[in-house]
């Protein structure tokens, strides 16, 4: 007990060092969710949209699914070596097939009724995508990406690994932190964690249509 | 590497080696019984430990939720709880309390194992068609009759879905209890990045990957072999 109290300690004596050490973190996460929100999100929807590439976004997520991260990170050095380069692919595979497969899941799942009702009042290919397709699509795509966004924040805490900054270097430096630092910043992790799927719900709520929040709640 | 005198114990390194070439399939070879494979079985142990008490655990949980509906949002609010703390941090805020022991790392990935197995399991059991149930009860079927030879047959690719990400997920994250225990291939992981040989990261790394994606291979076989209709229905 003495140990999750001296973490508290840790936490007000050492403040300046998390909040570093923090922000650190919350860049890298920030960084890698932006590129796969870039990459996965049009994708996803437009071969939804298409209702094609069900194999390779189901096959994409499974794989992706099936790497554990550390392994990759240990890949890549490797073959890329130690730098951040590395642990950014390392957290592109953790965040890009979640993201990817919801996207896809949510777009193709959308009621071919209401596309069809949508493409009989003349609406074209594109409308049909953004003002039809994608409302609907909301609340799944939203899923994919806080399982994302909850993968990267807690995969980030390994880039200290390859010496790449973040809560990991306190989480992982018990030699020069002791249990008590270690305990804070794990403790740390999982309250961004939490947040972050928080402050995402939250988000979800704004964004999607009344009409739908009935049905996902 | 011709004459002078050799480190006895080390034998002659190949130019791979001596090079920390980007894999070394000698050096890989000759410590595969030592190093590779003990790390590996450890790797599958420890995971199967933690998957066999999750999904005992999960099914119950499920099969409770599905009985007494009040149950479930509880369970499911804990479990999600538990499946958001990042494995790293589970494992050092568990230290504390059960040491640097096999038991706190069982303990966190039972954690992460129920949150994917028990919503899997409970959904399956709930997209059960209604039909079904009231059939097997018009022929006079027990509750529990109905439970074991109705319900649980037409939700097990339900429960082999989610057996699939949670035993994938155990086997990524047993990597990382490495910083816990010296176990599995994680500690190999760990311990060539206190002296950086390629060969060991990429020899640890890739039977890890491989290592899931076999897992996971024989779950989806398995699962078909079970529910043959079925093998369709659930892709993702």
């Amino acid at each position: 007990m003495d140990t999750f109290l001296g973490s508290f300690t840790f936490m007000r004596d050492r403040l300046p060092l998390l909040l570093d050490k923090t922000g650190q973190h919350l860049w890298m996460c920030a960084l890698v969710i932006a590129i796969s929100l870039v990459v996965a999100v049009p994708i996803g929807l437009w071969l939804g949209h298409l209702h094609r590439g069900e194999f390779l976004t189901t096959s994409i997520s499974n794989i992706g699914r099936a790497l554990p991260s550390l392994a990759v990170i240990a890949i890549g050095l490797g073959i890329i070596g130690l730098n951040f380069t590395n642990i950014a692919v390392a957290l592109l595979i953790t965040a890009i097939p979640p993201i990817l497969s919801q996207a896809y899941l949510a777009v193709e799942q959308v009621d071919q009724d209401l596309v069809r009702a949508a493409r009989g009042m003349g609406l074209t290919s594109t409308q049909v995508l953004f003002k039809v397709e994608l409302p609907l699509a909301l609340p799944l795509l939203f899923s994919g990406i806080r399982i994302a966004v909850v993968y990267v924040i807690s995969s980030a805490t390994l880039a200290t690994v390859a010496g790449g900054g973040g809560l990991g270097d306190i989480v992982l430096g018990q030699a020069n932190y002791g249990l008590q630092g270690v305990i804070a910043a794990a403790l740390w992790v999982a309250a961004l964690a939490l947040l972050a799927d928080g402050a995402l719900s939250l988000a979800q709520r704004l964004l999607v249509p009344k009409g739908l929040r009935a049905a996902h709640g | 590497m011709s004459g002078g005198p050799v480190i006895p114990d080390f034998g002659n390194p190949s130019s791979c080696v001596a090079n920390d070439g980007t894999f070394c399939a000698d050096w890989f070879t000759a410590h595969w019984s030592n190093l590779f494979w003990p790390a590996l079985a450890q790797h599958i142990e420890l995971t199967l430990i933690a998957v066999v008490i999750g999904f005992a655990i999960s099914l119950a949980a499920a099969v409770l939720a599905h009985f007494k509906g009040r149950l479930a949002a509880p369970v499911s609010a804990v479990s999600s709880f538990l499946y958001t703390v990042p494995p790293l941090a589970l494992f050092q805020l568990l230290v504390p309390v059960t040491g640097f022991s096999v038991l706190t790392v069982e303990v966190a990935l039972v954690a992460y194992s129920l949150y994917l197995m028990f919503t899997t399991i409970l959904t399956g059991l709930r997209e059960v068609p209604e039909e079904s149930v009231r059939a097997a009860r018009g022929m006079g079927l027990t509750r529990r009759q109905i439970l074991f030879k109705v319900e649980l047959p037409l939700a097990l690719p339900a429960v082999v879905s989610g057996l699939r990400v949670a035993t994938v997920m155990t086997i990524g994250t047993v990597a990382i209890a490495a910083y816990v225990i010296d176990e599995g291939l994680g500690s190999l992981i760990l311990k060539a990045l206190q002296s950086p040989f390629n060969t060991q990261f990429l020899g640890a790394g890739v039977l890890a990957v491989a290592l899931a994606l076999t897992a996971d291979a024989l779950l989806v076989i398995g699962g078909r072999l079970l529910a043959p209709w079925a093998h369709t229905r659930r892709a993702a």
